[in-house]
């Protein structure tokens, strides 16, 4: 628990490679299973109407069609509503009932309204198409702020006012600090709502064994414990009755977090018909029925001293949930956004009042980041702000209110115990990486030629690792937020690694196969990381919050640890020794200050499995499983700059240059670290620069398809430069942090600062998100008219 | 309507629906299901493959227009066990993650470099426009693709201009191959 060795550190080829280089990847809708028949999904085309009826004679009589069902068929057959998974306390928090396929009420466009199962996907999309709603339209209101005014249109009967909970972190004396500021800065934004777009559609295959009643479910999940939980919950199954496997997942970022409602229409469509059912969604199918992200609008203000000492901040978040309170949708704009708000700063107040606010829109979960890119963007464009009221230099004003170096823990004014830090350490390295100075004054020249190039800095610290289950618990999440793992070693000295966490591109079947490598001497190669199937692995709480790392590491070494306990003990009876004599190095167990040949694991291996001689008191077989329940979040940090160029006609933005500096401690594999920090960017660039979701009045998504829904391409992007500092955590025994999110929290304010100051000398200081040409030409006309 | 296409240097002739695409036709009529689906608009090149030595989506092509075409999948690239020079450039160059996007990827990266072994990393920026990757942020995908380059020119029988790699792009990649393989 107290080690802090190193781990393996080298840049591993990832082992996971040749299947998706080869097109061997087993993704979901890869699956066939005998005699399957395939389930499309109609949808409701209005945003808020009363079902009045649903004629699905003409679906049914559609060549191919098996069955066409309505959320009334299911709910007959005993499936409950879609459980959500993250109540906030006191926060006043209702959580109305959310029926997989709606029955009296359509609450968004995209909203299922009946169900198809055919023979193949293209005659149950075409029945699809030919099933009859009789809707009477009901007013709608997209926008989560005017969703809480008087008189709008109302969601929920039990959510008056369409309020999901308000809650309140009141940190800090706020009405001294806003009292005592020379500066106080202030702003009202929004943080968009995006749409995640893994690049894997969604999909489920179910087979029900009625004579068994069991279910396998495949499914595209970042966590198929939790879904295997749920599924125990809104389906007919029993827990132990379901099997979950989530198989290949291609790309996910919070976006396969939550349990779906097609979770559960496919297990309940195969139950009816006897068959296997798969259910693919299409991209378009995707943008309207997979979980979006973000959607805040922001009231915000920040006090400081002439000094530029931060004082504190204060704001109001009114963030959209869109129709239904996905799995973990509550926790993500409170928890896991407001208690981090204080950033890595010392300042003593932070106040912010969170509404959680139904809308007749999609609903939003976690997307990468979830609650921390909003809350960085939050505090960095005030201190931006200040900065600029105060005429300091960006980075200046940031040293001069980080929190000191520490490494046993620090807690800030939301009382969050930070692990450990060293903010202007990674400062340093990289003002030094992106070279600042020189930057600045090449910056000055090409104002002097009437260029606008801009330079944006971030300083973040964020919180990841999920978590500790008794604070899991304390913040109303429904499950807990631990580890396990189980060590098998096979006769021939070959391990399997089992795991509860579900990774999904973020390589760790190669890093954890190098932390035992590490541990036990055995090859990489040998190890065989095996994740994603309730069947085979222990229990875990999955993939998200850039916890897999931290977390489960602290369980594989739990079980590494016992494997070594229980190698010495063989192989001091083997060698005739005494256990407190047996030393192991380099995956041997030899005799302290003997000579004599050792054992090796994989001896060891061999002798127990066969168990031909073993010692007195000691059980067969080499496998050990333990689990890992951390004391504390681990806290990443970093500063990240961008260089930006903005086209004095046009208002296009080019982003030059962009450099990362990230902490997330010891580093097991750095080729898969900057590969999480590289796609991190590009996803919070895209937020400041590209990406929006846009709905109309009447509820309508008009970004709904990749057409009109501009995730980047390779040239909208430079070569990103990486560097790190590596400031071990005492919260795991390896001494890592979680490294998924950290590119994407910095990087949404790094590029919007960027460009703000680009646009610093027309006196521009504030850009709705994504900064389009056409809104920073605006922008540009409107500060030169208000000039004149 | 029955059709016949050689994919992989096999040839398949199936009874599918006029509507089918191509991409439809590859994974759910002969089972490679490499070659994924990611969209329906033909925005995300994760479908791309080789018709008649052109990186083409497949998800653009109905299977009845490709009655007759050579077509090569990722499943088609390695030969006897052996990595294509920009299978394994990708691997070296960490340009996976999720790995969905990547046969595409994969498929749309050869035949830039066939055009133009001496990219630039803006070149390839823009030749690879039409495929979309949500892990990378694209970074060491240009890495992959210049290793990939380099690779490929390494393997080569000889030096090449621009418009005779074009031309023998398939010779050269069989040369190379047998070069591989003796």
């Amino acid at each position: 628990m107290t080690t802090t060795e190193r781990a393996f550190g080298a840049s591993h080829q990832r082992l996971e490679d040749k299947r998706f280089i080869t097109g061997q990847g087993t993704y979901t809708d890869n699956l066939v299973q005998p005699g399957m028949v395939h389930m499309a999904v109609a949808r409701s085309a209005l945003a808020h109407a009363t079902i009045k009826g649903i004629d699905t004679s003409a679906a049914a009589a559609m060549p191919g069609v098996t069955a066409v069902f309505t959320g009334q068929d299911m709910a007959d057959a005993g499936y409950g509503g879609i459980p959500c998974a993250w109540v906030v306390p006191d926060s006043d928090s209702v959580t109305p009932a959310h029926p997989p396929i709606a029955i009296d009420t359509a609450r968004y466009v995209g909203d299922a309204v009946a169900i198809v199962v055919a023979d193949t996907v293209a005659n149950a999309k075409d029945a699809a198409l030919a099933i009859v709603v009789d809707y009477d339209p009901l007013p709608v209101v997209v926008d989560a702020r005017k969703a809480s005014e008087d008189g709008a249109p109302q969601l929920h009967e039990d959510a008056p006012g369409n309020q999901a909970f308000h809650w309140a972190l009141p940190a800090g004396d706020a009405d001294a600090a806003f009292a005592a500021a020379d500066v106080v800065v202030s702003d009202s934004f929004n943080n968009q709502r995006l749409i995640p777009n893994a690049m894997e559609p969604r999909a489920a295959l179910a087979r029900v064994d009625g004579a068994m009643d069991e279910v396998t479910l495949w499914v595209t999940s970042q966590n198929p414990h939790i879904v295997r939980f749920l599924a125990s919950l809104d389906t007919p199954f029993a827990e132990h009755k379901i099997r979950v496997i989530a198989p290949d997942i291609g790309g996910a970022f919070g976006s396969k977090l939550p349990h779906y409602p097609e979770d559960t229409m496919v297990i309940f469509a195969s139950q009816q018909v006897g068959a296997p059912v798969k259910w693919t969604e299409t991209r378009s199918e995707n943008y309207l029925a997979t979980i979006h992200g973000r959607d805040h609008v922001t009231e915000i203000e920040m006090a400081a001293t002439n000094e530029g000492k931060i004082l504190g901040l204060r704001a109001k978040v009114w963030a959209g949930l869109g129709a239904y309170l996905s799995t973990a949708a509550p926790g993500v704009p409170t928890i896991l956004h407001g208690l981090i708000l204080s950033g890595p700063y010392t300042m003593e107040v932070v106040h912010e009042d969170v509404y959680g606010m139904f809308t007749n829109t999609t609903p939003v979960d976690a997307y990468r980041g979830a609650g921390r890119p909003e809350a960085t963007f939050m505090i960095e464009r005030m201190v931006d702000q200040v900065a600029r009221e105060l005429d300091m230099d960006p980075v200046e004003i940031r040293r001069r209110n980080l929190i000191p170096p520490f490494d046993a823990g620090h807690e800030v004014v939301t009382t969050l115990v930070y692990d450990s830090g060293n903010y202007e350490g990674a400062l340093d390295v990289a003002v030094d990486l992106f070279g600042y100075e020189e930057a600045r004054k090449a910056q000055a020249k090409a104002r002097e030629q009437g260029r606008l190039v801009g330079i944006g800095v971030v300083t973040y610290a964020e919180i990841c690792g999920l978590g500790p289950s008794e604070v899991a618990g304390a913040v109303g999440f429904g499950g807990g937020l631990w580890e396990s793992a189980i060590v098998r070693f096979h006769p021939s000295g070959k391990v399997s690694l089992m795991i509860g966490t579900n990774p999904h591109g973020q390589g760790e079947e190669t890093t954890f196969a190098q932390i035992i490598a590490d541990q036990l001497g055995v090859a990489v190669d040998d190890v065989d990381v095996v994740y994603g199937d309730t069947g085979k692995t222990p229990m875990g709480w999955g993939t998200y919050g850039s916890r897999t790392t931290p977390v489960s590491s602290g369980a594989i070494m739990g079980a590494v640890d016992k494997i070594k306990d229980k190698g010495a003990k063989i192989a001091a009876h083997l060698l005739e020794a005494a256990v407190e004599d047996i030393e192991f190095s380099n995956g041997t167990f030899s005799v302290k200050g003997s000579r004599a040949e050792g054992k090796t694991i994989q001896d060891i291996a061999l002798a127990a499995n066969t168990a031909w001689d073993m010692p007195e008191g000691v059980e067969p077989g080499l496998e050990e499983s333990a689990f890992f329940n951390p004391a504390n979040f681990v806290y990443p940090f970093g500063t990240h700059f961008a260089q930006v160029e903005v086209d004095t006609e046009t208002g296009e933005i080019e982003l030059q240059r962009y450099t990362a500096v990230d902490d997330c401690g010891n580093l097991i594999n750095p080729m898969i670290v900057d590969g999480q920090v590289h796609g991190g960017i590009a996803q919070g660039v895209a937020q400041a620069l590209w990406e929006g979701a846009i709905y109309d009045d009447d509820g309508n998504l008009v970004t709904g398809s990749m057409m009109s829904y501009a995730v980047p391409k390779a040239e909208f992007l430079p070569s990103f430069q990486t560097g790190k500092t590596e400031t071990p955590t005492n919260v795991n025994p390896l001494g890592v942090k979680g490294v998924g999110e950290t590119g994407t929290i910095a990087s949404v304010a790094t590029a919007y600062n960027a460009v703000i100051d680009a646009l610093a000398p027309l006196g521009v200081k504030s850009i709705e998100m994504p900064m389009t040409p056409e809104r920073v030409w605006r922008a540009m006309v409107d500060a030169q008219q208000g000039g004149e | 309507m029955k059709v016949s296409i050689t994919v992989n240097e096999t040839s398949y002739e199936r009874d599918v629906e006029p509507r089918t695409m191509l991409s439809d036709f590859i994974r759910d009529e002969i089972g490679l299901t490499g070659t994924n689906i990611g969209c329906d608009t033909s925005q995300c090149g994760a479908c791309t493959v080789h018709i008649n030595g052109s990186a083409v989506k497949s998800c653009t092509v109905l299977a009845a227009q490709a009655e007759g075409a050579e077509v090569t999948t990722i499943e088609g690239l390695a030969r006897n066990g052996e990595l294509h020079p920009m299978q394994q450039a990708f691997t070296e160059k960490h340009g996976l993650q999720c790995g969905f996007c990547t046969p595409g990827m994969i498929m749309t990266a050869i035949k830039l470099v066939e055009s133009n072994p001496e990219m630039t990393e803006y070149e390839i920026r823009h030749g690879l426009e039409g495929n979309l990757c949500r892990c990378t942020g694209y970074h060491n995908i240009v890495k992959a693709v210049q290793e990939g380059a380099e690779k490929l020119q390494a393997h080569s029988p000889f030096e090449l201009t621009r418009s005779e790699h074009q031309i023998s792009l398939r010779e050269a990649e069989r040369k190379a191959w047998q070069r591989g393989s003796s």
